[in-house]
């Protein structure tokens, strides 16, 4: 039965039953926890409100992180390979024709040298 | 169940002659008629499967009513008609294009509600499938072509049937340009073969073909022409401009249509040319352009704002892991033992990740869809919030991309697991290069599940609501078997991909397939 459960790579084995119920078993861990937690706790009071060096919280519609605003950092440190990989993405029919011809050739060359 | 290969393609062919007819009784019975026809093409597709992997390789040839009749007596052995074969590698791609084209087709009913000209829609739609079909279970290489055609033509008429401000027609253009040049490059390739062998059939070619300087240019031409057709990079332009047009539900199944080109370029190198191209050289070239697509893809995926535009550069990326996989294995298979340790182990686990990702990707690009028939935007700086409105939504988008990402125990880990541990073996850096493609495929999905469906409920989204029952659907099927072949996965290498991958090696097996042992 385990074995018809097992994913036989190759070079390894992977059985996917038991990680879903390793993690069902986690889950249930963390919710016991959680359960012990004080439900008696006022989450209405002040206590719950982000500080904002004294300024009024914004509403929570304004303050939303837009997708452009997410991995600035990422891509504002491979700026190099951005500006070299993005303008090859012309949109321009005849430099995609380009591109495949120039593979073509490649391809050919390769084929020869290498055959 | 003997005229079953015919039926495939003629199934979804009196689909998209009557539709227009139909149309005129009324959207109801169009509806009706388009998953009708859709059950039945899907239906067959299944039988054919399971007849392929229960009984062998399936011979089909148009014009003869025996099997004795394929080659006749005086045509020096060569089969002259045209002939269709199905062994596990066809059947398996069959089982996809009829998985995935009873989704979208399911989808499409709700998704084009709001549009006119669904009568052409719907009649592209199914000339598309036809054409894939084709392509897939053809033994003949001029046939091959033809089904091509069809599939790209249709394809370009869907990328640009939404018309937006004249940039789906200019997409649509691009697509067809592109199909159709290097549909006339492989053309040409046919063309040089004829002239020398006297036939088109695939198993004469592969049983005859000698490597002379004709037959190298051939190869070269069909390569580039199916590697830039499945968008392997750096011919991978067309393909965020394509998708990120066409209406989702076109879009999912124009993965399947890259994946039957995919299968095209497989076929070439293993069981047309496998004897006499120098498998190391070809193994490696099939590698560079998967670690190149997997690589770029990936990191143009990341910073893009059009979501559709996003996951269509994760197509891009996840055919290059297909492409690693396969390459190696066609790298090893003139060394018998490395064929044996890594290289079969990998052809597997690129084949099998050619389902899953038509799985998942044809489920990540219909729940954009939706987002996009729900709130008319793709941009994802103007989305947020709408897991508050949309949860079965989120759930499947999120079930798609912990698949796409290779997170367990969905279909995308189990396929992506036998290609990193087999690669690993024949060349680490190569695996290590595939793991971090991953993680940068997890943070870029992380970014499109915050865009979307996080954060507070946005003024303009308040009054949006879920999906349509038939779209719920769509996605809803695609969402379990991702599942199931994520929790299952030995089950479907035994039953689908082991064979296709031994059918795809045996070359000697296929040539006998379809003449009998006669050369």
């Amino acid at each position: 039965m385990i074995d018809t459960l097992t994913l036989h790579t190759g070079h390894g084995s992977w059985n996917a039953v038991f990680y879903v119920i390793a993690l069902v078993i986690t889950l249930i861990i963390g919710w016991i926890i959680w359960s012990w937690g004080r439900s008696d706790y006022n989450t209405s009071t002040q206590a719950t409100a982000p500080f904002l060096s004294g300024n009024e919280e914004p509403a929570k519609e304004a303050v939303h992180i837009r997708a452009s605003n997410l991995y600035w950092g990422y891509t504002d440190a491979l700026s190099g390979y951005y500006n070299l990989i993005k303008p090859l993405h012309t949109g321009n029919t005849a430099d995609y024709l380009l591109a495949y011809l120039a593979v073509t050739a490649l391809l050919l060359i390769v084929v020869v040298i290498f055959r | 169940m003997d005229n079953l290969p015919a039926l495939l393609i003629a199934s979804p062919l009196i689909g998209a002659i009557l539709t227009p007819v139909i149309s005129r009784l009324g959207d109801t019975i169009r509806n009706g008629w388009v998953i009708l026809f859709s059950l039945l093409t899907s239906l067959i597709g299944f039988l054919l499967a399971g007849k392929v992997l229960s009984s062998g390789t399936i011979s089909y040839t148009f014009g003869v009513s025996s099997l004795n009749q394929i080659i006749p007596p005086d045509s020096g052995g060569i089969p002259v008609r045209i002939i269709f074969t199905i062994d596990a590698m066809n059947a398996f791609m069959v089982v996809i294009a009829s998985i995935v084209g009873l989704c979208i087709m399911v989808y499409s009913i709700s998704a084009m509600q709001k549009f006119s000209g669904k009568d052409g829609f719907y009649t592209l739609l199914f000339l598309l499938i036809a054409g894939v079909n084709g392509m897939i279970v053809t033994g003949d290489l001029f046939n091959f072509f033809v089904f091509l055609e069809i599939s790209s033509l249709a394809g370009a008429a869907l990328v640009a049937y939404r018309i937006d401000k004249g940039i789906a027609a200019e997409a649509g253009l691009k697509y067809g340009a592109l199909s159709t040049i290097g549909g006339m490059m492989f053309l040409v390739g046919i063309g040089l073969l004829l002239v020398q062998y006297n036939s088109l059939n695939m198993a004469v070619l592969a049983s005859r073909i000698q490597m002379t300087p004709l037959d190298l240019i051939a190869f070269v031409l069909f390569f580039a022409a199916l590697a830039m057709k499945c968008g392997a990079v750096p011919m991978h332009f067309w393909t965020p401009d394509s998708y990120s047009m066409a209406p989702s539900a076109v879009t999912a199944f124009l993965v399947v249509s890259s994946q039957a080109s995919l299968y095209g370029l497989f076929r070439i190198c293993y069981t047309l040319y496998g004897n006499v191209i120098n498998t190391t050289t070809i193994g490696w070239v099939i590698i560079i352009l998967g670690v190149l697509s997997m690589f770029i893809g990936v990191t143009m995926a990341i910073p893009q704002k059009d979501v559709k535009r996003l996951m269509a550069y994760h197509a891009v990326s996840q055919t290059g892991y297909m492409l690693l996989g396969v390459g190696v294995g066609l790298a090893a298979l003139s060394t018998p033992c490395l064929l044996n340790s890594v290289g079969i182990p990998a052809l597997k686990g690129g084949l099998f990740h050619i389902m899953n990702h038509a799985l998942y990707k044809g489920l990540l690009f219909l729940t954009a869809g939706v987002i996009f028939y729900r709130c008319g935007t793709r941009n994802l700086n103007h989305l947020g919030g709408l897991g508050h409105n949309m949860k079965w939504t989120m759930l499947f988008f999120i079930i798609g991309a912990l698949a796409i990402a290779g997170i367990p125990p969905f279909n995308g880990f189990a396929s992506k697991l036998m290609i990193y541990e087999s690669v690993f073996v024949f060349n680490p850096i190569l695996a290590v290069i595939a793991m971090v493609v991953s993680i940068l495929t997890l943070a870029s999905f992380v970014k499109v599940f915050h865009s979307m469906f996080m954060g507070p409920q946005l003024p303009e989204y308040k009054e949006v609501q879920e999906a349509p029952l038939p779209m719920l659907i769509g996605m809803g099927v695609l969402a379990a078997l991702v599942i199931l072949f994520g929790l299952f996965p030995q089950q479907v290498v035994d039953v689908l991909v082991a064979p296709a991958a031994s059918a795809l090696l045996n070359h000697v097996g296929y040539v006998t397939d379809v003449l009998g042992g006669v050369r």
